[in-house]
């Protein structure tokens, strides 16, 4: 819970030192773009953190958001497929891939970081041949699903000739944070309450303790990377909605590093063990405030990672001195 | 006698919440092997890890040759010629022994490039084997050898900064028999060469076996020395707990005819040439005697579905079952106390409660969920019952003691309440109340009808809990004893292979 507090408060520190220095920051159009932007990113990371707890980590997140993020587009705009069917088939591909990294980790017992950095490169280069690396679009069409990022609620509730009043406009919420929070009950429930979820937590720590306690490691372990790929299929979806399609060489590429950037700050440890969802949330929107904080502020684009960089950096190590200083602290207390 | 070599005056050393050591007085001679004794928590570590400089005290002052020396790091501590061995063997298992030996001192050639001169740590670190009367080469990879020889080198690191001082920290602990008594000449060896050694163990036997004089610890103080001629076990035992213990654990007959688990031609994957046959009763203490490696924490591993068997029957109440995981094994009301129960049993970085709980979670949830009120309950019912000892079921569990950690470990097991119970060397690491504490809860376990499969390698636990005895020796049974046959003599044969 210190944790949560400590996260939370660097994150409204950064969002005041920008609001003092452009008040526009805090102009409920930006708010709102940041909040569409920490939904998507959310999504990805909570996946993200659920192979870190385990001990892992899944480095193909990034390509899975480029391979279903021009699949959809594809099959639905080019080919005119059925959009449910075409949803269900790229679900079921993500759920293939995640599966399959859960088996390659479990049952070959091979490392978590080679298996997924092969994900990464395969995904990444059977889209780009499958699509001939041509830029994928949705067109005009497709609103409904369109919906799902670009809609705000209960904004948009309203009905098209009807005059929404001023503060509810304001204050309305983008999609992907619905759609992210929706997500984050779900998994908060699974982490928290579920005995999956103790399960898990006690395998990132010790996984041979847990097997011999008789639980089946293997599964857990599986089911968390399945929940990783599919979360990134959503988050896929979502992310092609938005920008209206998709280029397969470049969509998504680093996002798997923003979502380990986002559990990471939100307190997940890579040893495993560790991390909640509540951390995760903030540990993502201070990533995605900084990246607004360099446009807001008009500081070179160029500078963008090494700034987001810096900061990760700064507030782990605050983290790392804290904790040696209350231990010497107690230490000294008790002596 | 002469003039002590060290010798440490009312030495105290606090640390929260503990005064691990109260003026603590302590004289060692020349040439000669001092055992430290005490119980776990006596100070005993504390006293060691001050001598090699990586505690300093609070208070007291430690003569060196007679003068007032400060020990304030590991380096100075070198060059007054000590040497801590500690518990856990230090290696870098990768490297070959000579590079072990000289690690952080390597003499260098070729001037400004520094190149290891590998021609004379392996000449130098040959003699030092040779003193140690090890038979093998300085460029044998230390992973390969068995850990007695693992320990010598150890010994030969100390050897090689010219320790008069060998302080040796619990060095029997993980070694087999044979290894020991390999062990113990050296330490004569050495001793008749005029280093001094001081010997901290547990293993009240051995320490009667090679030490000239006995320091007792309790709770941080000095309770008594003991002279070569007054070293015999009821005093260091009443020393060490200040009462007499009970010094045999006998308990009634429970045996019932029919077995509750009988294993035909079982094949261990680890020593197939050895199928194995053997029969568990209700009600019945059996324990598997041997030799570090003799195969029997393969036999409990495969028992409890851990590695799979190759072949062979487990009837359980005579109706075969099949055991191919943990799970499995659970479900067949089966528990297992692993060896290590920092590695296997337990995990440290969460609570009490979760650890009671881990085996049996799926029984306190509705659809998936956990249900709190029924975790809780039962972790204070098993803390209550087994008296483990922590402030609360939250508290995590790498800040217990030992005991406790072990009774949370059997806790998690009998929540479940199993019909057979595997335990594997349970009382290793524990100090004597501690493992009372673990008897009398097997005893317990017992007369309720529960069949309880032991492995042990401590030969007065052997003799003194067992109903029945079987012997490993190099993965097959090579005897079994019952009640009447019990003797020492025998049990040593039959572990190191003799007849």
């Amino acid at each position: 819970m210190k944790k949560v507090v400590g996260i939370a408060t660097l994150l409204a520190l950064i969002m005041i030192v920008t609001g003092i220095i452009n008040i526009k920051f805090f102009s409920p159009y930006n708010i709102r773009n940041i909040l569409r932007w920490v939904g998507l990113f959310g999504i990805l990371s909570m996946g993200e953190a659920l192979v870190i707890i385990s001990g892992g980590i899944d480095l193909s997140l990034g390509s899975i958001c480029g391979f279903i993020g021009s699949l959809l587009p594809l099959l639905i705009a080019t080919h005119r497929m059925n959009v449910a069917l075409a949803l269900f088939i790229c679900f079921a591909i993500s759920l293939g891939m995640g599966i399959t990294h859960g088996v390659f980790v479990t049952k070959l017992k091979m490392q978590p970081f080679i298996v997924t950095l092969c994900g990464l490169f395969i995904y990444r280069g059977v889209i780009r041949f499958i699509t001939n690396d041509v830029t994928q679009s949705f067109g005009q069409s497709f609103l409904g699903l369109k919906f799902m990022v670009r809609g705000v609620i209960p904004a948009d509730f309203w009905s098209e000739s009807a005059r929404v009043p001023s503060f509810i406009e304001t204050w309305s919420i983008p999609m992907p944070l619905v759609i992210m929070i929706f997500v984050a009950v779900v998994l908060w429930l699974f982490l928290n309450r579920s005995i999956y979820g103790r399960y898990l937590f006690a395998l990132g720590c010790n996984e041979r303790a847990v097997r011999f306690s008789g639980i089946n490691t293997d599964r857990i372990i599986i089911i968390a990377y399945t929940i990783s790929a599919l979360l990134g299929g959503l988050a896929a979806v979502l992310f092609a909605l938005y920008i209206n399609g998709s280029q397969p060489s470049s969509q998504g590429v680093f996002f798997e590093l923003y979502a380990i950037a986002g559990a990471v700050i939100g307190g997940c440890s890579l040893r495993g063990g560790e991390g909640n969802i509540l951390g995760i949330i903030l540990g993502t929107a201070i990533v995605r405030v900084l990246y607004n904080a360099i446009n807001i502020l008009g500081i070179a684009t160029q500078l963008e990672y090494a700034i987001v960089g810096v900061v990760i950096l700064g507030g782990v190590a605050i983290d790392e001195f804290v904790k040696l200083y209350t231990e010497r602290r107690q230490a000294k207390k008790g002596s | 006698m002469g003039e002590p070599v060290l010798e440490v005056c009312g030495i105290c050393k606090r640390f929260p919440g503990i005064q691990a050591l109260n003026k603590v007085h302590l004289e060692l001679y020349k040439g000669e092997i001092l055992a430290v004794v005490g119980e776990n928590g006596a100070g005993k570590s504390t006293l060691m890890k001050i001598l090699d400089g990586i505690y300093s005290p609070d208070k007291g002052e430690i003569l060196y040759r007679g003068k007032k020396i400060t020990i304030d790091s590991v380096q100075t501590a070198t060059k007054l010629g000590i040497a801590l061995i500690h518990q856990e063997l230090n290696l870098s298992d990768n490297l070959d022994i000579a590079a072990n030996v000289f690690l952080g001192r390597e003499p260098c050639k070729m001037g400004p490039l520094r190149l290891i001169d590998r021609n004379r740590i392996n000449k130098d670190t040959a003699k030092i084997l040779r003193r140690l009367n090890v038979d093998c080469s300085s460029k044998t990879i230390v992973k390969d050898l068995p850990i007695g020889q693992q320990q010598m080198v150890e010994i030969a690191k100390a050897l090689s900064i010219n320790a008069c001082i060998l302080i040796m920290d619990e060095p029997t602990s993980s070694l087999s028999k044979f290894e020991t008594v390999q062990l113990f000449r050296v330490m004569r060896e050495l001793k008749s060469q005029g280093v001094s050694i001081i010997y901290v163990s547990h293993r009240l036997g051995e320490v009667k076996e090679v030490a000239d004089r006995v320091t007792v610890l309790r709770d941080g103080c000095n309770s008594g020395d003991l002279s070569r001629e007054e070293i015999d076990y009821d005093r260091m035992v009443k020393l060490m707990v200040g009462r007499n213990i009970q010094k045999f654990y006998r308990h009634m007959q429970y045996l019932t005819p029919k077995p509750v688990l009988e294993v035909r031609d079982l094949v261990v994957p680890s020593s197939p040439e050895h199928p194995i046959n053997l029969k568990l009763h209700s009600g019945e203490i059996l324990i598997l005697a041997g030799l570090v490696g003799a195969g029997r924490t393969e036999l409990l591993q495969t028992l409890f579905g851990v590695d799979k068997p190759i072949g062979g029957t487990i009837l359980l109440n005579g109706k075969p079952i099949v055991i191919k995981s943990p799970g499995d094994a659970i479900h067949a009301g089966i528990g297992f106390v692993p060896e290590d129960r920092r590695l296997n049993g337990l995990i440290l970085e969460m609570a009490v409660e979760v650890n009671i709980t881990l085996a049996g979670l799926k029984n306190y949830q509705k659809m998936k969920l956990i249900r709190f009120d029924q975790v809780r309950s039962v972790a204070k019912n098993m803390i209550g019952q087994l008296k483990i000892r922590t402030p609360s079921i939250d508290q995590e569990m790498q800040l217990l003691s030992g005991g406790n950690q072990q009774k949370v470990v059997l806790a998690k097991w009998l929540s479940l309440k199993p019909r057979i119970l595997l335990l594997d060397e349970p009382t290793r690491g524990l100090d004597v109340v501690s493992k009372e504490e673990i008897y009398s809860l097997m005893e317990k376990l017992v007369s309720e009808g529960v069949g309880i499969l032991m492995a042990s390698s401590e030969m007065q636990e052997v003799l003194g809990v067992a109903d029945r005895i079987l012997v490993m020796h190099e993965g097959r049974i090579s005897g079994e004893l019952n009640q009447e046959q019990f003797s020492e003599e025998v049990v040593v044969n039959l572990t190191t292979g003799g007849k």
